[in-house]
């Protein structure tokens, strides 16, 4: 808030002060409280599906436990539960704080999505085990849920957009122009996903309205734009509230933020194909895929200039305050990401890469090298301010998380990397006769120690949640740990030095 | 910003949600119609080829046990145009071969191997005992073992429900098909029973105990769907010509 001293009374716009706004937070309260936990459970359960591919005596040999039952119980639960209770939490925070306005339908609505929503995640999750599924990755939930869910989603539209819409700024603040993106354009996929004719009125079976090439294609615009839009689009309105606010720096450039905006939402949408590369999808598509996926890079890495190039002349904050670290580590792993997505859209990489753990690795250095660590430094943010709390109870125990996750990622991806190129060559492997040289199932012998590894890295990256879960219970008690402080002001030039 | 300048401006934008929200919505709807109304359109996308037919009755009950499982998590029914991929998988898959799989399962990861051609490469009694307990075929396997679904009776009463349902979204299943379904499902089950309506309505279709139970049972259905994979389309009828799209 800008200091009351300032302006009062002025028309300046964003420069005036709003005495009279009463920000809604009980709701945001209970969604940061969701998020924490469903993080906790969705890395505990991708740790234990990558536990089952080492080992898979895991699989405990009862239906509800299989790798393929549990396998969306922990892609639902990072994306949707975590991910998405991150993103209501933060979205419906800076809402208000970009608009100088209270929740539009108030603590009352923003109550009712919460709870809808996350009975909704509990239901899937239960369904999935139940061997209820569409059998589409990332919108397993059968025809019923999916209604349900639309409800709750328009509910959160109407709030979000209603809150824009009566705003006391004159402007709508960058922030807010993702997170509309987001909403609609969500909301368009998972209906375009889901049309659907049940068997019965009153059971949870039903077929998809469109078939094989057709709906190989229209699962690729949902699932990549799923990434595109939920993973991306959003948590990039997350980059633009919060990186700038933990810095207390503007947004590095107006300018690129316009250009970032249309561009990211206007190329995403066209690289579903490339998930379906030399498949029976025509090659029109697929080169239209590959074309609009390497486009994609430009805008990508503008907007991670645009989040890093934020902290100039604050640069020095990463050595003192690792939740800024947290945030600005996201956007490079943004970066990376989204270089290396591009790279395997190529068609001759992807040649190699489909089908591996070369994907699964890239999948995971943004999920948990971006989603994630952007979520944990807005959760690291958002709770000492919603508990009306000075400080953090501890910003060691921050930085013993970042690294722990940190160390957790790489060995995470460098695991995929090596398992999945490895894989890729092996399928493809000619001995000096002719004769392809392996088997398959010596490719998956020859896995089994970066399963391990992978495995290992998830373990690191729970345990990094489990000091925040412990952080941040110790912040809402409101403790404050006695630990050496991190140096605030520079370093005095050591003698002889330059 | 200051906007002194004459024309466009963001600004105008930035400060009308309705025209954000419509730009908005016009901007990402634009790759989408581009890329998914042609498939329905433009009449090459699938091949016309012989021989591909709507899923039996029984192999239909099979699918969804294969989709309720995951099985696409971890095995694509998808080979690529490659010289490793037609050796060790055959042919090439054709967008025809999935076009009564509602919804399709290419997938997208291999853990396991490719299953689109899967159909007659094994005995029935070999994909018994491997979904059983895969180990005991195949040592380094990290599947998943389903034993409990060798003796578990199938539940297919509203089996004739979703063939009409699959007729909405556009299976051609007739009516002699519809009426037979629970008939068809069970003769599938039954070599020693008249099969002759059950060839005559769904040729190729694999009929045996795959299981030696007595009761129809899951793994019969998964089973009789997974020895039918692949096997619709005789490719020595066609030139690679005909197959293009």
């Amino acid at each position: 808030m800008t200091s009351a001293t300032l302006t009062s009374g002025a028309t300046l716009g964003s420069q005036r002060v709003s005495e009279d706004v009463r920000y809604h937070e009980d709701a945001i309260r209970l969604f940061v409280i969701a998020a924490v936990f469903w993080g906790v459970i969705g890395f505990l359960a991708g740790t234990f599906i990558a536990l089952q591919l080492a080992f898979p005596a895991l699989n405990l040999g009862l239906e509800w436990t299989s790798f393929g039952r549990l396998r969306p119980v922990h892609t639902s639960a990072v994306i949707f539960a975590f991910g998405g209770n991150v993103l209501f939490a933060t979205s419906l925070y800076s809402v208000q704080r970009t608009c100088r306005q209270h929740l539009f339908g108030g603590e009352g609505l923003a109550k009712f999505i919460f709870w809808n929503y996350n009975v909704f995640i509990v239901l899937a999750a239960l369904s999935y085990v139940l061997g209820f599924t569409q059998g589409k990755e990332y919108a397993e939930p059968e025809w019923i849920l999916d209604l349900y869910l639309t409800v709750t989603w328009v509910l959160y539209a109407v709030q979000f957009i209603g809150t824009v819409m009566t705003r006391r700024e004159s402007h709508i603040y960058v922030a807010n122009w993702f997170f509309m993106a987001f909403i609609l354009t969500v909301a368009i996929l998972h209906i375009g996903n889901n049309v659907n004719v049940p068997v019965s009125l009153f059971g949870m079976k039903s077929y998809t309205f469109v078939s094989g090439v057709q709906s190989a294609m229209v699962q690729w615009w949902y699932g990549h734009n799923a990434v595109g839009f939920f993973l991306t689009a959003g948590f990039l309105g997350i980059m633009y509230y919060f990186v700038p606010k933990r810095a207390e720096r503007p947004v590095y450039s107006y300018r690129l933020s316009i250009v970032h905006f249309w561009t990211l939402i206007f190329l995403y949408i066209w690289a579903g194909p490339h998930h379906l590369h030399y498949t029976s999808l025509p090659d029109w598509a697929q080169t239209l895929g590959m074309t609009f996926s390497v486009m994609l890079w430009m805008p990508s890495w503008g907007g991670m200039i645009n989040g890093i190039m934020t902290l100039s002349g604050a640069w020095d904050k990463l050595r003192t305050d690792p939740v800024l670290r947290f945030l600005v580590t996201s956007v490079a792993f943004y970066g990376m990401s989204t270089f290396e997505g591009p790279l395997m859209s190529v068609k001759p990489v992807n040649a190699l890469s489909h089908y591996t753990d070369w994907t699964v690795g890239h999948v995971h250095s943004g999920a948990l090298g971006w989603v994630a660590f952007i979520s944990f430094g807005a959760i690291y943010y958002l709770v000492p301010v919603l508990w009306k709390r000075s400080q953090l109870y501890s910003l060691r125990l921050v930085s013993y998380h970042f690294w722990t996750a940190t160390i957790g990622i790489v060995l995470y991806i460098t695991a995929m990397w090596v398992s999945g190129i490895m894989q890729g060559l092996m399928w493809r492997a000619y001995d000096n006769l002719g004769f392809l040289q392996y088997s398959f199932v010596e490719t998956v012998a020859a896995m089994h120690p970066f399963y391990v590894i992978r495995a290992m890295g998830g373990v690191l990256f729970v345990t990094g949640a489990l000091i925040m879960v412990y952080n941040l219970w110790r912040t809402a008690k409101g403790d404050v740990r006695i630990e050496k402080p991190y140096v605030t002001t520079p370093h005095k030039a050591t003698v002889g030095a330059a | 910003m200051a906007q002194d300048k004459k024309g466009f401006s963001h600004d105008l934008i930035e400060r009308n949600t309705l025209l954000l929200i419509v730009l908005v919505l016009i901007t990402v709807s634009i790759g989408g119609l581009v890329q998914i109304v042609p498939l329905f359109t433009i009449e090459s996308t699938i091949e016309k080829v012989e021989g591909v037919r709507p899923y039996s009755p029984l192999e239909l009950a099979g699918q969804n046990i294969y989709l309720r499982e995951g099985c696409y998590n971890c095995h694509s029914q998808q080979i690529r145009p490659f010289r490793d991929e037609v050796e060790r998988y055959g042919h090439y898959s054709l967008a025809a071969e999935s076009m009564y799989d509602h919804p399709f399962q290419w997938g997208s990861k291999r853990t396991g191997p490719d299953l689109a051609r899967v159909g007659g490469k094994y005995s029935n009694a070999w994909q018994v005992a491997h979904l059983v307990n895969p180990r005991a075929v195949v040592p380094e396997s990290i599947m998943p073992t389903y034993g409990w679904m060798k003796d578990r009776p199938l539940s297919y009463g509203d089996i004739a429900d979703h063939l009409k349902t699959l007729k909405i979204v556009g299976v051609p299943y007739t009516d002699e098909q519809i009426a037979n379904a629970k008939a068809d499902l069970e003769a599938q089950k039954n070599p020693d029973g008249d099969t002759a309506g059950l060839m005559k309505r769904y040729p190729k279709a694999v009929v045996a105990n795959f299981t030696g139970e007595k009761n129809v049972t899951e793994m019969d259905a998964l089973v009789a769907y997974l020895q039918v994979l692949g096997t619709m389309v005789d490719f020595t009828k066609y030139q690679s010509k005909q197959l293009q799209q």
